[in-house]
């Protein structure tokens, strides 16, 4: 499996390279996407079987790549294998959209020849077992993402968006590197298997723990070092965008659970509630940001955070019980994180790539000039409203499964011996409970003001179904939430050898067979998303069979109720901002300091009213903005060094030097 | 003559051919004139040798007698008399201009001298006496040749300085039983370089700009003040 992975990033680099030199763009495009589909759809089908096999860990492959002293050391263990079904089942279903969406593309040459090298990289840093091969692998993640962030390099947002993704990632790159630094102890051992086996004092692995948290959250998206998510995610053209949002998160989540769970040894109870505290903070303020947000594909890229936020709860719960010696509650929170990480790569691939057909068919992303689609893409909006209903977590879909999981876990958690994780995990639960609420209300807004009512722009009014290729692999996700929310308990156990693995127990009695799903021992709490599924069609055949019988003998034509406003307008609808105005006071004048200014003109003055909003990011306010600040002054100051005598060099030299010696003496006393 | 007096006479004569050559570092800070300069340098260079030459004695190490002979040709001979013969023949000014005081340089070679010995001596406790020790000397005379490079305006001062920094290393290199030949043919190549190097400078500068004040260096690198 090992050795078929390295063929498949090896096949997708020449795929690459193909990408880049064939001389028909349409041809190139087939290659290109086609190729990626089957070589993904190849390493999920694996990794699938192995995971079915139980995910027995592979042995480590050695190639002599890299550092000679270090070399590149491969693996596939539990936890890889589930990351790469979850990775390489949205990139086979995104290749396969691609087909379809890649025809419409502005500039196919800057996309097609990076598109496989990303795939790859992902691949290859789930593979990876030394720090080095894996800071490499991430490193031509982050780049080759960063190049298709550039794809539409003519918009200066874009630009923007590319300079800041590159600088956090370099950030964050430094941060991973300098945790693996730690981890690999006095003697440098890079090798997993060598981290594995040093002792680190606590202060040690606690400053490699924030390190990594700082290095893969800001990857994953982990508030505040967001930032940069919103801009770049939705400037890659829209399959690159379902990639990054819907699978490169997980890739940083994989990296984070990696060192936290595997790499660092046994855990402290602190490291749990500080993943845990940051996660429910980027959840609640990743999606209330999502809530306000225009742009159709920034707000899913914002709501990517809050679900990266989610899983982080997850986590950090599992790792307060595994840290406290109840490792046994601690299988239930990682199941619930890793779960809700591929309930989330399903749809919010699907929402992306149905954003990037709605903004194709339409020539605009701003959800105030959309509305009443579902009628112009009637297919479009069906799954589009099947990847609502699940990010929502409606059930029977699979965001009701995780997010369920994920509460009866904080909810009957035993109780913690520290008194500062009793505070947290309760208040973790129920900024998770705010957090989901908040996204069906989000999701409701997004639908409703795309699909529904009148068309508010011409652009809207004109606009037609998109290609059966993209439809079709849509509806492939959208089939792929349905299962996992219907039969929940194989996908469940698809899970299980990793949490065996990284916190040493599993369900209780495997989650009680495949229909039901009882995860919490002697607790009455149990799900079935089949019944659950079986009941509302029931219901509703049930309900549509009573009305049709009985209310059309009652029915009489009539102009519909218009609030005494007798106006055509398309206007006069409902719009997006007018939805959110109401939480948009109750929590975003705190988070956000959200201001509304209204400027009334006076009686007989002929200029129009004007109503404006003013939003700022507290991230940017209090985080970003300083640091940029700090470092152009430092940088202005600095530069005077470059201008001194050679003897002012040499004295500076003399005092750093003087300076480390004193510093010597002074730690050998 | 037993062994443990054989013992204090070599410890005593390796510590008294380091303290030379520190004594030598202290009497190149208190030079005013060029002249002057290159005969402590080449007093320095001369103890360095004789030090070379008492360890490949005491260590039975032959190939230091080839470093000392190296040190002494080159450093005590060689390098004076050309540093000589170019201050002669380019006329150049023969005093120093000094950037702080003798007396307050003199302080602050014996506060380096002090802070070396802090330094070395609770650093290794397991090693040798004789090399700690000498080690502590050599690290003292390193500082003093950079500190010499920096108090003081000339550019000779500053060929004179580095070389200095030179022999200090040399000192520690020679004090450490069982350093490989290559390496101590290598750091004399290198102090020739950087001679030939600096020698070309200052002909260039004289050339150019008829002083050897350091201060033309930077206009000379196309930097500003």
């Amino acid at each position: 499996m090992t050795a078929d992975l390295l063929v498949a990033a090896a096949a997708l680099l020449v795929l690459g390279f193909a990408g880049a030199l064939w001389p028909r763009p349409d041809g190139a495009q087939i290659v290109v996407y086609g190729g990626s589909a089957i070589a993904a759809a190849a390493l999920a089908g694996q990794a699938l079987l192995a995971l079915l096999g139980g995910g027995a860990a592979t042995p480590v492959l050695t190639l002599p790549l890299g550092l000679p002293w270090v070399q590149a050391h491969f693996r596939l263990d539990a936890l890889s294998l589930f990351f790469v079904l979850l990775l390489n089942l949205a990139a086979a279903l995104v290749s396969l959209y691609a087909l379809g969406y890649g025809r419409h593309e502005e500039a196919p040459h800057r996309v097609l020849p990076f598109y496989p090298v990303y795939l790859a990289a992902m691949n290859l840093v789930l593979a990876a077992a030394d720090a080095f091969s894996f800071l490499v692998s991430w490193e031509c993640m982050s780049v080759a993402s960063w190049l298709l962030v550039l794809a539409q390099h003519r918009e200066a947002a874009n630009r923007h968006a590319a300079f800041v993704y590159l600088a956090m990632a370099g950030f964050g790159t430094m941060a991973l590197l300098f945790a693996f630094g730690l981890l690999a102890g006095a003697q440098g051992d890079y090798s997993f298997a060598g981290m594995r086996t040093h002792d680190l004092t606590p202060v040690l692995a606690g400053a490699a723990i924030v390190l990594a948290l700082i290095g893969a959250g800001s990857k994953a998206g982990l508030v505040p070092l967001h930032v940069w998510l919103p801009l770049a995610h939705p400037a890659a053209p829209s399959h690159v965008s379902a990639l990054m949002s819907g699978v490169m998160t997980k890739v940083a989540i994989y990296g984070l659970v990696r060192i936290v769970f595997d790499l660092a040894g046994p855990p402290q109870w602190w490291w749990g509630a500080l993943i845990m505290t940051v996660g429910a903070v980027t959840a609640v303020l990743g999606i209330l940001h999502a809530l306000l947000e225009r742009d159709i594909k920034t707000l899913l890229a914002y709501s990517t955070i809050k679900n990266v936020g989610v899983i982080a709860i997850g986590l950090g719960l599992a790792l307060v019980f595994r840290a406290s010696g109840i490792g046994d509650f601690a299988a239930l929170p990682f199941i619930a994180a890793l779960f809700h990480a591929l309930n989330h790569s399903l749809f919010k691939s699907l929402l992306f790539c149905a954003a990037g057909a709605v903004a194709h068919a339409t020539g605009t992303r701003d959800i105030e000039r959309l509305g009443g689609l579902i009628h112009r893409m009637p297919r479009t909006a069906f799954v589009a409203l099947v990847g609502c209903f699940a990010i929502a977590g409606l059930p029977p879909l699979n965001g009701f499964v995780s997010e369920w999981l994920m509460l009866q876990s904080v909810f009957t958690s035993p109780s913690l011996p520290q008194p500062l994780l009793k505070l947290i995990v309760p208040v973790a639960g129920v900024m998770l409970v705010l957090a989901a609420a908040l996204a069906a209300a989000c999701f409701v807004r997004l639908y409703g003001i795309v699909f529904l009512g009148r068309p508010r722009s011409p652009d809207a009014a004109a606009a037609g179904e998109t290609d059966a290729v993209m439809i079709w692999s849509m509806a492939a996700f959208a089939a792929l939430c349905l299962v996992c929310g219907a039969l929940p308990a194989p996908a469940i156990g698809l899970i299980e050898p990793a949490a065996r693995a990284m916190v040493g127990a599993g369900l209780p009695d495997g989650g009680a067979g495949w229909l039901y799903l009882a995860p919490v021992a002697g607790k009455p709490s149990s799900y079935s998303g089949a019944v659950v599924l079986l009941a509302m069609i029931g219901f509703g055949l049930a309900v549509a069979l009573l009305v049709h019988r009985l209310g059309w003998r009652s029915l009489r034509r009539a102009p519909p109720w218009d609030c005494g406003f007798p106006s055509t307008d398309p206007t006069t609808q409902y719009s997006g901002s007018s939805f959110a105005q109401p939480l948009r006071r109750v929590f975003g004048t705190v988070a956000f300091r959200a201001a509304e200014t209204v400027d009334m003109p006076d009686p007989g003055e002929t200029r129009p009213a004007r109503f404006a909003l003013s939003l700022w990011d507290p991230a940017w306010r209090f985080v970003f903005n300083p640091c940029a600040r700090f470092v152009v002054w430092a940088a202005e100051h600095l530069n005077a060094l470059q201008f001194m005598t050679i003897r002012r060099h040499l004295s500076f030299m003399f005092a750093t030097l003087i300076a480390l010696l004193l510093a010597v003496a002074a730690v050998a006393r | 003559m037993s062994a443990s007096l054989l013992n204090q006479i070599e410890y005593s004569a390796s510590h008294l051919f380091a303290a030379l050559v520190l004594l030598g570092s202290f009497a190149l800070i208190y030079q005013r004139r060029m002249v002057g300069m290159f005969n402590a340098f080449a007093f320095q260079a001369t103890a360095l040798a004789a030090a070379a030459a008492w360890e490949a004695y005491v260590q039975a190490a032959p190939h230091l007698y080839v470093t000392a002979g190296l040190t002494f040709v080159l450093k005590a001979v060689v390098i004076p008399l050309a540093l000589r013969r170019i201050v002669r023949k380019l006329d150049i000014h023969r005093s120093i201009e000094v950037v702080i005081g003798i007396g307050p340089t003199m302080l602050a070679g014996i506060a380096l001298v002090v802070l070396a010995t802090l330094l070395v001596l609770p650093v290794m406790p397991g090693v040798a006496a004789i090399a700690r020790e000498e080690l502590a000397l050599a690290l003292a005379v390193l500082l003093i040749g950079l500190l010499i490079m920096i108090t003081r305006r000339n550019a000779t001062s500053l060929v004179i300085g580095f070389m200095s920094m030179e022999n200090g290393l040399i000192l520690g290199v020679v004090g450490v039983a069982g350093m490989p030949l290559v390496v101590e043919v290598s750091i004399a190549l290198a102090v020739l370089v950087a001679f030939i190097i600096f020698g070309l400078f200052l002909i260039r500068i004289r050339e150019r700009f008829d002083s050897l004040d350091a201060h033309y260096l930077e206009s000379f690198r196309g930097e500003r003040r």
